[in-house]
């Protein structure tokens, strides 16, 4: 009898231990774009992905998303939603999420939020900020540019001149003027992060004056590198997320951001009961930011290794970026 | 501004208007060919996610951009069906409907292209036709006769569809059911006939409406390709007075002003990307309101039709 109490105490031990090991972390996201944008969103959800895998896969966490986002009070809604079904990560992905995250945390002290792109942690102590520096990885893809150009023409397109999307063509521009301070820059502003036909017309215009190099941010730019395949020659600059598949002839390299990091670094904090107040920015130096050149087009050695020479420069604080 | 980027600059916006127009001009006249049988549709804009979506997917798979836009306009039909069961058949509110419509075209199309490609993926676009002769006039030849098909189908839908609703049996049925269906119905005019075609033509061509983005335009499908495109082809009608030539005027003033404010981004005027980006939206709504013709509203607009009343 003692020995039938013994065994079953023991299973019942064992049981408890494997359900306290068992019980996955469970993150939710919001994002302002698909899953498949090809750039911000599917920066973060890859990310996100990556470390489930990593980690131990479903058992050990359970991801959720929303997405398409576009509409602010909605994510608001979605935040709060998931914040209120237990979830003990909600990441608002999103710049424009800022607000909705400073007035909903404070109502779920335990549950840890995430958001970005912004360095803001509104002095809450459940709630972590992340940023890139958009404007290194800009800077290294403007030395390609600008060794590659031949018409000395180069055109930008973007949203709005805001967040990640203008660091990174700032760095962009800066990149150029290192290498030859002739060449010239239009910028243009869809006033819009979907509308993927009026940004393949800005790259078009761009094309139509001269540009033989384009790039530009945001899910919408798809267009873009659409209308550069279409043009033949034009060679195209990614960022946010690896674009080499969407014309592997032209795109000549782009600028991933690499989130898994900084995730990771959250989970260990809120294990240790750190479940906010601190900010990360994805640079070249600490790997958050990584330059994928297109391994299907053919990159002379020379350039690549100025390129390879300012990212180098720029993780050793040799070469200065601005913001 | 040199005298050779000038002439550079008005080829170019000229040329972008031609294909930004271009979506407008489909998925307009089809609402207008809709809302002269008296149904409102407004879920165009979920009819030209989907239909985009079945030419991406279509043309993906088959490398076949023929069956590409053929797709997309079994899809738009499909759709037009669906509206017409909805809201003639089944006299559901006509607004109400077409807002489930188009919601149910965006996740739709949004499901199947997460479920069948998963990731953003790129085809060939139509490729551009030089047409004999013209596209040798210089200046005028790059700029108007080097389009793709499914522009200059665009254009040519102005005069065709003027015919269909001013020279035809068809259109004078569509009309007369738009603007008195009980009078329509005591000649013998079927009047639910009448509308599930008007309401179906303006779905297909809708549909032709999103073929020309995904696979006229872009060479790609996304979540949301349309970005509300269809909704500003429902207002260009009530900006048109319902007439081919009055939607044309409108999609051509809103595309050229689109085109005109990135021309001006590109050649470093000095005004705010915000205000540009404002100026196409604000020339139509001034437009709009200067030469709003309500008088040409089809009476029985958003009215369904019930035998034995009115």
């Amino acid at each position: 009898m003692r020995m039938k109490m013994t065994i079953a105490a023991a299973f019942l031990a064992a049981a408890l231990a494997v359900g306290a090991v068992a019980a996955p972390v469970r993150i939710a996201v919001i994002m302002p774009s698909a899953t498949t944008d090809a750039a911000f969103s599917q920066s973060m959800w890859s990310a996100l992905l990556s470390v489930q895998k990593e980690l131990g896969g479903e058992s050990a966490i359970v991801l959720k998303y929303t997405e398409n986002m576009y509409n602010v009070p909605d994510a608001a809604a979605a935040i709060r939603d998931y914040a209120s079904q237990g979830f003990d990560i909600v990441i608002a992905h999103g710049s424009q999420y800022g607000s909705s995250v400073k007035e909903i945390a404070p109502d779920f002290p335990k549950t840890v939020f995430a958001w970005g792109t912004d360095v803001d942690t509104f002095g809450l102590p459940n709630v972590y900020a992340y940023t890139a520096a958009a404007e290194q990885g800009g800077f290294v893809n403007g030395v390609l540019a600008a060794k590659l150009t031949k018409s000395k023409k180069v055109g930008v397109t973007g949203p709005i001149e805001v967040g990640d999307a203008k660091t990174y063509i700032d760095g962009f521009a800066q990149g150029l003027a290192s290498v030859d301070k002739s060449i010239a820059v239009s910028k243009t502003w869809t006033g819009s992060f979907s509308d993927n036909a009026l940004m393949a017309a800005a790259a078009k215009t761009h094309i139509a004056s001269g540009a033989d190099i384009l790039t530009g941010s945001s899910q919408s730019v798809v267009g873009s590198i659409g209308a550069a395949k279409d043009s033949g020659g034009v060679l195209w600059f990614g960022t946010q997320a690896d674009q080499a598949a969407l014309a592997p002839n032209l795109v000549v390299a782009s600028q991933v951001y690499d989130w898994t990091g900084m995730l990771k670094d959250i989970l260990a904090k809120r294990k240790a009961g750190v479940l906010g107040g601190v900010t990360y920015t994805l640079t070249l130096d600490n790997g958050g930011l990584k330059i994928a050149y297109n391994p299907a087009y053919k990159l002379p050695a020379a350039v690549k290794a100025a390129a390879d020479a300012a990212a180098q420069g720029i993780a050793k604080k040799t070469v200065k970026v601005d913001p | 501004m040199k005298g050779s980027l000038g002439l550079a600059a008005l080829s170019g916006i000229l040329n972008t208007m031609l294909s930004l127009a271009a979506p407008f001009l489909y998925a307009s006249i089809g609402e207008v060919i809709c809302q002269t049988s008296g149904v409102v549709n407004l879920g165009v804009d979920g009819i030209m996610l989907i239909s985009a979506f079945a030419a991406f997917y279509a043309t993906l798979t088959t490398g076949s951009l023929a069956l590409g836009l053929l797709a997309a306009a079994l899809a738009g039909l499909a759709m037009g069906l669906l509206m017409s069961a909805v809201s003639v058949s089944l006299k559901a509110e006509q607004g109400v409907s077409g807002i489930g419509l188009y919601m149910f075209g965006l996740g739709l199309s949004s499901l199947l292209f997460k479920e069948l490609v998963g990731t953003v993926k790129t085809v060939n676009t139509l490729p551009p036709l030089a047409l004999p002769l013209l596209s040798s006039i210089p200046f005028l030849g790059p700029v108007f006769f080097r389009e793709n098909a499914l522009v200059y189908g665009a254009f040519l839908l102005v005069p065709i569809s003027w015919f269909l609703l001013e020279k035809t049996v068809a259109g004078v049925k569509l009309k007369s059911v738009g603007q008195n269906p009980a009078a329509a119905d005591s000649v013998g005019i079927g009047v639910n006939r009448v509308r599930y075609f008007g309401v179906c033509l303006g779905a297909v061509l809708a549909g032709v409406a999103g073929a020309s983005l995904s696979i006229g335009q872009l060479g790609l499908f996304q979540d949301n390709l349309t970005s509300g495109q269809g909704f500003i082809a429902v207002a260009l009608v009530y900006f048109g007075g319902w007439r081919p030539i009055g939607v044309l005027a409108g999609a051509l003033l809103f595309s050229v002003a689109n085109s005109f404010q990135l021309w001006m981004q590109v050649l470093g005027v000095k005004v705010p990307p915000s205000l540009a980006v404002m100026l196409p939206y604000l020339l139509t709504i001034l437009a709009l309101t200067l030469t709003a013709n309500r008088a040409r509203q089809p009476a029985a607009l958003n009215k369904s039709f019930e035998r034995g009343e009115g």
